[in-house]
């Protein structure tokens, strides 16, 4: 019964924490759509505390409720209470997830997804050989033609539309090592968190990573046996899956000595830094998991402070940045990337207008809440519209996914590009592959 | 319960999805910001022009059912939780602002417009709308007027009430009214505007308020300044306005609310201290510069510790972090926070605030003071645990006779926050027997079946007014 399952998961004390005053309700982009109570974090606990409590049924309307919700965390810095939402609402998704019937197509996905793909980096990179194969050989322009894709939901043909060139190599296959020295002294000796999505769509992203991380004096170890961080999972309701992917990680960067542990995906990054929540009621890990967890930054908190943008070439255009939630409100990382971005010479920084406001990609939402992530998708374009930049920069693989498929919806190709940080920085500082083209 | 007859009446006038009654609905709006209250309707009603509230009005009036008016459900006296059960009539979505009359400084709005959207809808044409309670990044406007709400710059500005001039309501019985206009002056009849200003949705259901704009100031400053004794705190501010000075904001924090902010914080406040006052001036450039060197002085001369005026506008968000962390900080303490506003004149604040220490002390409970020592109105906060019954117990006892000792000192049981179901009981202290039956006679006037926030204002029975024995 999905009641006893959400009285057994949720944790009460963080419930009752709640002390109803509502801060967090502006900074929830479904809240804010709807201006409706139940659709707000307020709203969220509220419903979950009644059921803790026996009040009310975990019924259809509540699921819908707790599935409407983005997971973007905006309410959790805003909370003076400091209520870790975040957690409350993974916990009600996992209870979700052991009783729920999901349509077809959404099953199949996450199974092959959940179980089969994320931890295994060797198939997604495979994978990943199979995707590049559709898109090199004509085949892509042919289905494309042929309507195939007039199947599937809207949201899904816009993502395949702007899908990046696939990778079948793994990072240090295509790096040639495991261990990459620091271009000078090492400072530190850091691992290099490779994701497994980044690693197939965005590998270009981890080779610029590594790059700029031994240009700025770091030796970099891309730790051997490391999987999916498994954030999906665990956002997902599959607590068990993450859990088991968590502890392949810890070994895999314990193995590899590590100082520090880079991750460039916020999504990842804020999941790795909760390893130590993640794993808080398992005796054997807890130790070891809060090792890595203290260990895990986003690549912009170690670049902003080593690098020398005097060296940089000039990019006399205008840039703004789009954050991705899971590093703002899960990493508490806001300043770094924007100071990099204005360190680079020649580069006029625009802030974007609600920059801070989820895009509406919240890892499979635009997927599973189509009307949604869609409104929310439309009003961040009319923001980043107005800033008039050549440079729409993320730091998160699903974020970059979407707002490339915003600039196209809104039809803004010819006028601006969508790129991750790191693949700017290296453009500027001639450390990517792409800048000499 | 609601027949489903009326149930389809009420959905025709809003629409199918403006009239919600599954559970998700009914548990999402059978709470505010008040701890340890909650009800649960029958029905959610979310109309968006007068003209429906008008009709759901005479449709509950038809058939004698409760409605609770809400607006963001922030307040802290109980004031939306619908203990009758009835409808509750949510206005988030009549939140347009009608207009800015720059000639007669003005600004029209419905009642879901959020106090923080009128702020920066003015500030942007160099006007001001300076009511700023702690909420207004959630709270609206139709709250704001419903409980006269006041905020940090009360002691210069005055609080809503100041700044209401004009309201539309629809009244109990279905009638809409208008009530003053854009005008400064208007004796004709009794002062209806007025009074639907803290009528806390018992009266009307205020559908539209005309309010008063004034410039905005172009200069703001702030500072800090610590005391070893609570005494010579409470005498600055005296001496301040003794000066013909006005403060903006004036501000204090005890030294229980100093450690736990520092404890959250880590601002570099010293916390063996006995009180912080936060100070602010606004006006012309020469004005507050000349105000804020008078004011230092003061301070100085009541044995201040310590002086700290803010030069950038970043060390005046260092300043003004302290207080705004207060609440924050407090919250974390414990799962219940219990915020009161038990307010006296501005002299009695030394007193005042012993007084609270003493019984804190006696009662064995964790509570710290902070609030508009500029205008006396104090927040004693409670931090405790909800599932405590005995705890729970000692903390009424003590707010009893917190509310009996501003009482004493010619205060009130409550500044800002309302009385709705929590101040109830005590209303009969503060206004006596008289007064509550002139109250009861104007509720009837308006609203004869008691159909409007029923439960709310009047208890059934008065506490017995403890008697607080300070030697
Ligand atoms: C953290 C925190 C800080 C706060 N700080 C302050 C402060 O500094 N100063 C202060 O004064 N208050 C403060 N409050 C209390 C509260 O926010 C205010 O009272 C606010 O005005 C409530 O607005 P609301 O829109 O949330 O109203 P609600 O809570 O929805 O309603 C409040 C009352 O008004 C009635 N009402 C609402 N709209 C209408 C309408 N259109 N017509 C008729 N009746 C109506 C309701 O029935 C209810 O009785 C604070 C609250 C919190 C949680
Ligand atoms: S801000 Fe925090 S305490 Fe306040 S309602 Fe939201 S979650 Fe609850
Ligand atoms: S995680 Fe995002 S969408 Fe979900 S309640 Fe918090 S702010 Fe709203």
């Amino acid at each position: 019964m999905l009641k006893e399952a959400l009285q057994q998961k949720l944790d009460y004390e963080e419930l009752a924490n709640c002390m109803r005053c509502g801060f967090c309700q502006p900074a929830c982009p479904t809240f804010r759509e709807t201006g409706y109570e139940a659709a707000s974090p307020r709203g969220r606990i509220a419903l979950m505390k009644a059921v803790a409590d026996g009040v009310m049924e975990p019924d259809k309307d509540f699921v819908d409720q707790m599935n409407l919700c983005l997971g973007c965390r905006a309410c959790e810095p805003v909370c003076p209470a400091g209520v870790p939402y975040g957690q409350l609402i993974e916990q009600t998704r996992e209870a979700i997830e052991q009783e729920q019937d999901h349509p077809w197509y959404i099953r199949m996905a996450r199974k092959t997804a959940f179980t089969h793909l994320f931890p295994h980096q060797r198939r997604l990179n495979r994978l990943g050989g199979l995707l590049g194969f559709y898109q090199r050989s004509g085949l892509q322009t042919a289905v494309r033609k042929l309507g195939v894709l007039n199947i599937l939901p809207k949201q899904l043909k816009e993502m395949e539309a702007i899908m990046p060139d696939a990778s079948s190599k793994g990072l240090s296959e295509r790096m040639g090592a495991t261990v990459i020295p620091a271009v000078g002294e090492s400072k530190q000796r850091v691992g290099m968190f490779h994701g497994c999505i980044m690693d197939v769509l965005f590998q270009e992203t981890n080779v610029n990573t590594v790059r700029l991380l031994a240009e700025a004096g770091y030796e970099v170890v891309i730790a051997p046996g490391q999987v999916c961080c498994g954030a999906l999972h665990a956002h997902s309701g599959e607590r068990e899956a993450a859990r088991s992917l968590a502890r392949k990680n810890i070994e895999a960067f314990q193995q590899a000595k590590v100082d520090l542990i880079i991750s460039n995906a916020g999504g990842c990054g804020a999941l790795l830094q909760e390893y130590d929540h993640l794993l808080h009621d398992d005796p054997d890990w807890h130790e070891q998991a809060k090792w890595f967890a203290s260990r895990v930054k986003d690549v912009s908190e170690v670049l902003a402070p080593s690098v020398e943008p005097e060296a940089w070439d000039e990019l006399p255009q205008r840039v703004t940045y789009q954050s991705s939630c899971h590093l703002r409100n899960g990493m508490k990382v806001t300043k770094e990337p924007v100071s990099l971005l204005q360190s680079i010479p020649g580069a006029t920084y625009v802030a974007l207008r609600e920059g801070d406001r989820c895009c509406g990609s919240a890892g499979i939402y635009n997927l599973v809440q189509p009307e949604m992530s869609g409104n929310l998708l439309n009003e961040k374009m009319e923001h980043v519209k107005a800033t008039q930049a050549d440079i729409l920069v993320t730091s998160n693989p699903g974020c970059l996914l979407q707002m490339k498929a915003g600039i196209k919806r809104a039809g803004l190709e010819d006028r601006m590009e969508a790129v991750h940080l790191v693949d700017l920085l290296a453009r500027v500082s001639n450390q990517s592959e792409m800048s000499s083209k | 319960m609601l027949s489903d007859a009326i149930r389809s009446e009420l959905r025709a006038i809003v629409g199918e999805k403006n009239c919600l009654d599954r559970q998700e609905a009914l548990v999402a709006y059978s709470y505010d910001a008040t701890p340890m209250q909650q009800a649960l309707p029958d029905v959610v009603v979310m109309p968006q022009t007068t003209q429906e509230v008008q009709k759901v009005v005479q449709v509950a009036a038809r058939h004698q059912i409760p409605i609770v008016t809400r607006g963001a459900g922030s307040n802290l006296c109980g004031g939306t939780v619908p203990v009758g059960g009835g409808i509750v009539l949510t206005l988030h979505r009549m939140n347009q602002i009608v207009e800015i009359d720059e000639q007669n400084l003005t600004i029209t709005v419905q009642p879901g417009v959020r106090t923080v959207d009128i702020h920066q809808a003015v500030e942007a044409r160099g006007l001001f709308y300076p009511p700023d309670p702690g909420s207004m990044v959630i709270s609206t406007i139709g709250g704001n007027i419903a409980l006269n709400s006041g905020g940090l710059r009360g002691l210069k500005y005055g609080t809503t009430k100041d700044y209401v001039l004009g309201l539309e309501a629809v009244l109990p019985n279905g009638e809409v009214i208008r009530t003053g206009g854009k005008l400064m002056k208007d004796v004709a009849g009794y002062d209806l505007t007025k009074l639907l200003v803290g009528s806390e949705g018992t009266l009307a259901i205020i559908t539209e308020a005309i309010l008063k704009l004034i410039p905005k100031p172009t200069t703001q400053r702030v500072m800090l300044a610590m005391y070893a004794d609570m005494e010579q705190a409470a005498r600055s501010v005296s001496d301040i306005i003794a000066n013909r000075i006005i403060p903006g904001t004036l501000e204090f924090l005890d030294q229980g609310t100093i450690r736990v902010v520092e404890d959250f914080k880590q601002i570099g406040l010293p916390t063996d201290v006995a009180a912080i006052l936060l100070i602010g001036q606004d006006g012309e450039a020469e004005l507050v510069d000349r105000d804020m060197e008078r004011i230092a002085a003061i301070c100085q001369k009541n044995q201040a510790v310590q002086i700290k005026v803010a030069t950038t506008p970043e060390e005046a968000e260092e300043v003004m972090t302290a207080r705004r962390s207060a609440l924050a900080a407090l919250s974390r303490m414990r799962p219940t926070t219990i915020l009161e506003d038990a307010t006296v004149p501005r002299a009695q604040i030394a007193p005042m605030v012993a007084a609270i220490q003493e019984i804190t002390n006696r009662f064995g409970l964790n509570i710290c003071t902070f609030g508009h020592a500029g205008d006396g109105n104090l927040h004693p906060t409670c931090m405790t645990d909800a599932r405590n019954h005995e705890e729970i117990e000692r903390v009424e006892h003590a707010f009893e006779e917190i509310f009996a000792a501003a009482i004493d000192l010619g205060g009130t049981i409550t500044g800002e926050h309302g009385v709705g179901i929590v101040k109830a009981p005590y209303l009969e202290w503060k206004v006596g027997a008289a007064g509550i039956e002139v109250m009861k006679g104007i509720k009837h006037a308006f609203d004869p079946h008691n159909l409007l926030n029923p439960g709310k204002m009047f208890a059934k029975e008065s506490r017995n007014r403890v008697v607080v024995n300070r030697a």
